[in-house]
């Protein structure tokens, strides 16, 4: 709502608007995490274990794939702080995702530098090719696009994220081909950030 | 000068501690552990080193202000580099860690803290995977952990990933991330250094930063006084971005003037175009143009040209940009990144950024012009963090140098750049 006699929120910018829809399936960290959760939380005071609520929720959003409130309350359990303390850090950070998304969400920066080299022709090309807009998931359900804010690689512009690997120095045909590589080879195709000139060969 | 930040960063394996070893690595903590801890927090003072992050504050100052009668006492590194423009950190993380572990063990040692928290930005994962690898090195080899060079003193270095938030990187927003909570800044005083983390006494530096101790540490505080301009001493890495031939990260003295880093270093504007205005320390400080470059892109003399040095991300822009535009695009930025506690900034960006999206699609009139600037004056100095007055810039700095393309927008009904000049605006912005 607004307070503003002439002015309508849109509906998508509201954070408040990243309400959880519905409770999930019955959520408990496998094995694996549970350990993994049992180191992280040594690396805080044992009276502010409140401290590894943003590596606890990867833990549960690795897992699962979103943060459902079945999530929210493991995590709430293990860490001995109430469901809205976890649910408020939830809704604030953006890379929580509070529905289901694609195996691979396409993350386009667009902020300045990004954009005046061409980052929206990377976004068009990438909505005309898997026909979505951004935001959306496309009707496979393996890709989901997002644009997202200054991602702090602005001499690689235009860059784009896909889940935590990056693409530098995007263009309209290098997306292209980074979608078809992903759809034949799924998560072989990621080749990452082009500082790390070890894997490059030279 | 030679490069001593990021010497070796486009060699193989350079982020590994055989090569860190090789070029003399860890020499500085061995030699801080041989002194007293006051003696690096003076040595860091006489340095004059200032902080990296934007504010410029004097490091060794904010070390002393540390509360040395309460325990525990932290260290935390701000690695949640997102101002837009700024990519230093990034490279420094990923392409030289140990100089950065380096960094931390010394900072805990003269402050007399035990841990240090490196807080990242969660975009920058792969970077966090390296740190992580080098940290597990620098434990193996004991140069992190108990009794480092046998003299006993202890440090653990940890890595929190953070999740998305510009305003993490307001310091007390980023001990609020670091506590489990929404990154919202905290009323100033009290200060961090009397309580930050967990409410104890913490020294918040920025990663750059932290690099430079093992070097004041290794090469004296005469040398590091000895570079650049008086005050403004040491080493700088400067992000140049934007319409030039050659991005990047360059290294060089504060005595380098903004035409040097843009037309030497990156090459200039691209395919003869010339520079229309040049953002010296990313998106939160005002514009320079083209006739200021010969400023010297120090700490005093950027402010003295009116401007911030800010994270020194130069941020280039050549005749096609249109500024409204870019005033648009950047206010989407700081109206997404509101961490929404004070209203004048929650709700402000808000509207700047609907009223200028209406001036740029041609719909807007002419007391919109005088709106934007009220809503600007009633945003700046009214919000508990810094980000209300660096939200604001971008409009007050372009409608100072600008406002004819404002009115050309406002009267012509459209962007009056040639069509195929504009750089479109992104698809799901609208």
């Amino acid at each position: 709502m607004s307070f503003h006699p002439k002015m309508a929120y849109d509906a998508t910018f509201h954070k408040s608007a990243r309400q959880l829809e519905d409770e999930g399936p019955p959520f408990v960290y496998t094995a694996e995490n549970r350990a993994r959760f049992d180191q992280i939380v040594t690396r805080y005071p044992p009276d502010r274990r409140r401290s590894a609520v943003l590596p606890a929720l990867y833990l549960a959003q690795y897992q699962q794939g979103y943060i459902t409130a079945n999530a929210i309350r493991h995590v709430a359990e293990l860490l001995g702080i109430t469901r809205a303390d976890v649910e408020d850090v939830v809704s604030y950070y953006t890379m929580f995702y509070t529905k289901p998304v694609g195996t691979f969400v396409i993350n386009v920066c667009r902020t300045l530098s990004c954009a005046v080299n061409g980052a929206e022709r990377v976004t068009e090309e990438l909505c005309a090719k898997l026909n979505v807009t951004a935001g959306q998931t496309d009707a496979s359900g393996t890709f989901t696009l997002m644009e997202v804010e200054c991602l702090g690689a602005c001499d690689r512009a235009p860059v784009i994220m896909v889940n935590d690997s990056w693409h530098e120095h995007q263009s309209p045909e290098k997306v292209g081909k980074l979608l078809d590589d992903l759809k034949a080879r799924g998560e072989a195709a990621l080749t990452g950030c082009v500082h790390v000139v070890e894997k490059a060969g030279s | 000068m030679d490069p001593v930040l990021i010497p070796h960063v486009r060699e193989p394996n350079s982020f590994t501690l055989d090569f860190y070893l090789k070029h003399g690595g860890y020499g500085a903590l061995k030699t801080a552990l041989r002194k007293k801890p006051d003696e690096i927090v003076e040595m860091v003072k006489a340095s004059g080193l200032r902080g990296r992050g934007g504010a410029g504050f004097p490091t060794g100052m904010k070390w002393q202000f540390v509360d040395k009668k309460v325990e525990p006492r932290y260290i935390v590194c701000n690695a949640d580099e997102s101002e837009p423009g700024t990519f230093k950190d990034h490279l420094l993380m990923e392409r030289n860690p140990h100089l950065l572990i380096e960094g931390c063990a010394i900072g805990c040692y003269a402050i007399g803290a035990k841990v240090a928290y490196i807080y990242i930005r969660g975009e920058f994962f792969h970077v966090q995977s390296y740190l992580q690898r080098a940290i597990d090195e620098a434990y193996a080899k004991g140069y992190l952990g108990k009794n480092i060079f046998g003299s006993g003193f202890e440090c653990d270095v940890y890595v929190h990933r953070g999740a998305g938030a510009y305003e993490a990187g307001e310091e007390t927003a980023l001990l609020e991330s670091l506590e489990g909570k929404r990154a919202q800044p905290r009323n100033k005083p009290p200060f961090p250094a009397v309580a930050g983390l967990y409410n104890k006494p913490s020294a918040v530096n920025n990663v750059e930063t932290l690099c430079n101790v093992p070097i004041i540490v290794s090469k004296g505080v005469e040398w590091y006084t000895s570079v650049g301009p008086e005050k403004n001493g040491g080493p700088k890495l400067y992000c140049v971005s934007g319409h030039v031939k050659n991005p990047g990260v360059f290294e060089a003295s504060m005595n380098v003037t903004l035409r040097e880093l843009v037309e030497g270093y990156a090459g200039g504007a691209r395919d003869g175009r010339k520079i229309k205005a040049v953002i010296p320390g990313g998106s939160s400080v005002p514009i320079l143009l083209p006739e200021q470059l010969d400023t010297q892109a120090s700490f005093d003399g950027i402010a003295r040209a009116g401007s911030m040095l800010g994270s020194a991300a130069i941020i280039v822009l050549d005749d096609t940009t249109c500024m409204v535009w870019l005033a648009e695009n950047l206010l989407h930025f700081y109206r997404h990144e509101s961490c929404g506690k004070c209203t004048p900034c929650r709700e402000g960006t808000d509207w700047l950024h609907k009223i200028l999206r209406r001036i740029e699609r041609g719909e807007g009139q002419m007391r919109d012009l005088d709106l934007l600037s009220s809503i600007s004056n009633n945003i700046a100095g009214k919000t508990l963090c810094a980000f209300g007055d660096a939200a604001v810039t971008p409009v007050q700095t372009t409608l100072k140098h600008f406002r004819h393309e404002y009115e050309a927008h406002i009267r012509e009904g459209r962007c009056t750049l040639p069509a195929d000049w504009r750089a479109r605006q992104p698809v799901g912005a609208h």
